[in-house]
């Protein structure tokens, strides 16, 4: 039996749970927890440099990883600059653990210097919140949070640690608590064996059927059963950009994503199917577009381990509660042995997908002469190429985040990182900077543009002092180009506030933190530079590229339209 | 369709923030709330009665069981059961009214529980609309204040919201 002090249990506890990285910020209220951390050498503390950054980097982290991310932050300031990273989190079901100092507890509701009452400020945008009430129940309150987390649909959880419960001169009893137990949380383990035979039977009974994965395949770990379901019945797949790698995007079957800037065929196929089995994704509305004219002649087979996800946005007319782990087990057991029944339809259905492939190949974008700018597009099909697709992938928001998805080719999940529900700027260059940490002899890249970049810059400072070597590729088009390009779509091409002047020199600004960038601007440096900065896997480089800044993004679909209504370049749609 | 959902959930603090929070933040509706500890006291019941669409009904008990103190909760407009509000209401009751009063509230087999000599308060418990029909009834005489504890609700027979 040990007596240890509230400050010097969350330490331990984070040791004994086996987290590797805390990632944060000290300030007064959580200073008797950071002495805690001083005083041990198992658990590492990345010093960020804004407290977004500390749950973007716990955050990717956890994408990367699988395992939750952690974070250390203040009361007031501290707390409330982590909310952007907590609710990015939260809208992609990322597992994190938000440990936030409070001021004492004699003080709370007096507006006591740094306090913010924060539990009320994250409650929409947290899977659960706890405030500590006394030092004794930290073990067993942090326990919950790791719990709470990471099962289920993971999300993030935010502690409250009034500066009282850590004092150094009050001890209580630690032991580890190896087991959890919360009477109204009960995720569950396996779906509905009914409701997953009558799904099998309209899945082998399928015409023109397409699967339809998202996240959930990921973080269920699900992947492997995936592949070999979607192969035995030999389906076509199309997946999220949140699912993006969970199927090898290099295969026949895959169709790439869908939605709003999805692959044609994908939301083609969407369209005119007669079946979706749709597993670990949520019809998102930048998924289905218009939900009254979304695939008008499909069944939908629904699987979630969420209830709420399930006929929230679409009806499914078979939906199955679960994990999509063991629920694809189920379905490849109760395949085996048998084939689909309509195999003519099924080769007329390919026949009909490979013709929509056919129809848009060579034609996603127009390739530049060498006097003109370089086009994004081409940027990331060389990205792609030079880290023979199997960098671990990090983006922004924007257009550049969309060509990233559609240009840099996926075969493995947990590679492509990006903000899909809040769609939040600034989420990459940190989020890299988390898995590289994790992952030092892999590449991470950063893909990113100016406006994004901007918004996390400061976290060059934490690279140069904890010696991470990530790449940053910046595609810089001088405006915020999605923003401009709605405007040229809607806007009748009224700019208002969507260009960068006064860009800082990027050269200068990357070389003032000692670290080297490069400038392109030419075809032909383009390949050169990459290869420069990938040489050195420790080494951060920056590379400002300047593409295109009159490029749009298609496929778009059309506002209010069907799945199969899309802009296909500034001049087609379908 | 309005629906009575009644809730099981832990009493800790900042629970009934979280169900509140969760209507506001997804544009479901709260016609009226009430909500006290149990028999256990780890548990509060917290009754809710709110309008909508089959479809919107169905995504407010899914949040609702999602939300980690959300021990366990039943729609009671699904079954038979037995609803009630309990109302005070303060009425005029000078010269003439006085009578008036009494013999309404009787009808309604409400008590006039405090008495001045220009004022009764009316102690009255039912459903929805019987309160609603007594208020019209006293409109009138003229009320002064109302206060209504919003309403609980218990499934009839043998079956029970328990752990």
């Amino acid at each position: 039996m040990e007596l240890l002090s509230g400050a010097d249990m969350i330490a331990r506890f984070l040791k004994d749970e086996g987290v590797e990285y805390i990632y944060g910020y000290p300030g007064g209220a959580a200073l008797h927890i950071y002495d805690a951390l001083f005083r041990q050498d198992d658990v590492k503390h990345i010093l960020v440099r804004h407290e977004q950054a500390a749950t973007h980097a716990a955050d990717g982290y956890a994408r990367a990883s699988g395992k939750p991310g952690t974070v250390l932050v203040t009361s007031g300031p501290g707390a409330t600059n982590a909310v952007t990273g907590i609710a990015t989190a939260y809208m992609d079901s990322i597992p994190m653990v938000v440990l936030c100092g409070q001021v004492a507890s004699h003080l709370i509701g007096e507006d006591a210097f740094q306090e913010t009452d924060i539990i009320g400020v994250t409650r929409p945008i947290v899977k659960h919140s706890f405030s500590i009430r006394h030092p004794s129940e930290i073990p067993m309150v942090l326990k919950k949070a790791y719990y709470l987390a990471a099962s289920g649909r993971p999300g993030p959880v935010v502690v409250d640690i009034p500066k009282d419960m850590t004092a150094p001169t009050e001890r209580y009893e630690y032991v580890y608590p190896k087991k959890v137990k919360l009477r109204s949380y009960n995720p569950v383990t396996r779906g509905h064996t009914g409701q997953i035979k009558k799904a099998v039977e309209l899945m082998l009974k399928a015409r023109r059927p397409v699967f339809y994965t998202g996240g959930g395949v990921i973080t269920g770990n699900a992947c492997e059963g995936l592949a070999d379901l979607v192969q035995r019945l030999g389906y076509p797949i199309t997946t999220t950009l949140m699912g993006i790698g969970a199927y090898p995007q290099s295969d026949r079957q895959s169709l790439g994503w869908l939605g709003m800037h999805g692959s044609y065929e994908s939301n083609m196929a969407m369209h005119h199917a007669d079946l979706i089995v749709a597993i670990g994704a949520r019809f998102d509305d930048r998924v289905t577009n218009n939900t009254s004219k979304f695939c008008p002649t499909a069944k939908i087979v629904h699987v979630d381990i969420d209830p709420s996800s399930i006929s929230k946005t679409v009806r499914a007319d078979v939906p199955i509660v679960g994990p999509a782990g063991s629920v694809i087990n189920e379905m490849i057991s109760l395949v085996q042995g048998r084939e689909p029944a309509n195999p003519e339809a099924l080769a007329e259905w390919w026949e009909k997908i490979d013709g929509w492939r056919e129809e848009r190949r060579g034609k996603l974008y127009e390739p530049a002469e060498a006097s003109e700018p370089l086009k994004p597009q081409q940027v990331i099909e060389t990205v792609c190429r030079l880290t023979r697709g199997e960098a671990f992938v990090t983006t922004d928001v924007g257009q550049h985040q969309m060509f990233a998805a559609q240009y840099y080719k996926f075969d493995k999940p947990h590679r492509f990182i990006t903000s899909g529900g809040l769609g939040t700027m600034g989420f990459g260059f940190p989020a890299a900077m988390g898995i590289k940490q994790s992952y030092p002899d892999d590449d991470v890249v950063c893909i990113t543009g100016e406006g994004s970049f901007q918004m996390m810059m400061q976290e060059l400072s934490t690279c140069k002092q904890f010696g991470i070597g990530v790449k940053i590729v910046n595609l810089n088009n001088g405006s915020l180009g999605m923003v401009r390009q709605w405007q040229d779509l809607n806007y009748k091409s009224r700019h208002a506030h969507s260009y960068m002047e006064s860009l800082p020199d990027f050269q200068k600004l990357i070389e003032a933190y000692g670290f080297t960038a490069i400038k392109v601007e030419r075809h032909e440096d383009l390949e050169p530079a990459l290869e420069r900065a990938f040489a050195d896997k420790t080494e951060l480089v920056f590379l400002d590229i300047y593409v295109d800044p009159r490029e749009h993004v298609y496929p778009m679909q059309v506002p209010l339209g069907a799945m199969r209504d899309m802009l296909l370049s500034k001049t087609e749609r379908t | 369709m309005r629906h009575i959902i009644s809730i099981l959930m832990e009493n800790e603090p900042g629970a009934l923030s979280r169900v509140v929070g969760l209507f506001s933040q997804r544009n479901f509706n709260i016609e009226s709330l009430n909500v006290a500890p149990t028999e256990d006291e780890t548990l509060s019941r917290l009754t809710v009665t709110t309008v909508g669409d089959d479809r919107v009904i169905e995504q407010i008990t899914k949040h609702l069981n999602k939300l980690i103190d959300v021990v366990k909760l039943v729609d009671l407009t699904e079954g038979n059961h037995i609803e009630r509000e309990l109302m005070l209401v303060k009425v005029k009751a000078l010269g003439t009214q006085r009578d008036e009063v009494k013999r309404t509230a009787d009808i309604f087999r409400a008590q006039v529980v405090d008495v001045t000599p220009s004022v009764y308060t009316v102690q009255i418990t039912g459903d929805a609309g019987k309160l609603d029909a007594f208020l019209q009834a006293m409109a009138a005489i003229g009320v002064l204040e109302v206060a209504r504890t919003g309403v609980s609700g218990i499934s009839r027979g043998d079956k029970v919201l328990g752990l």
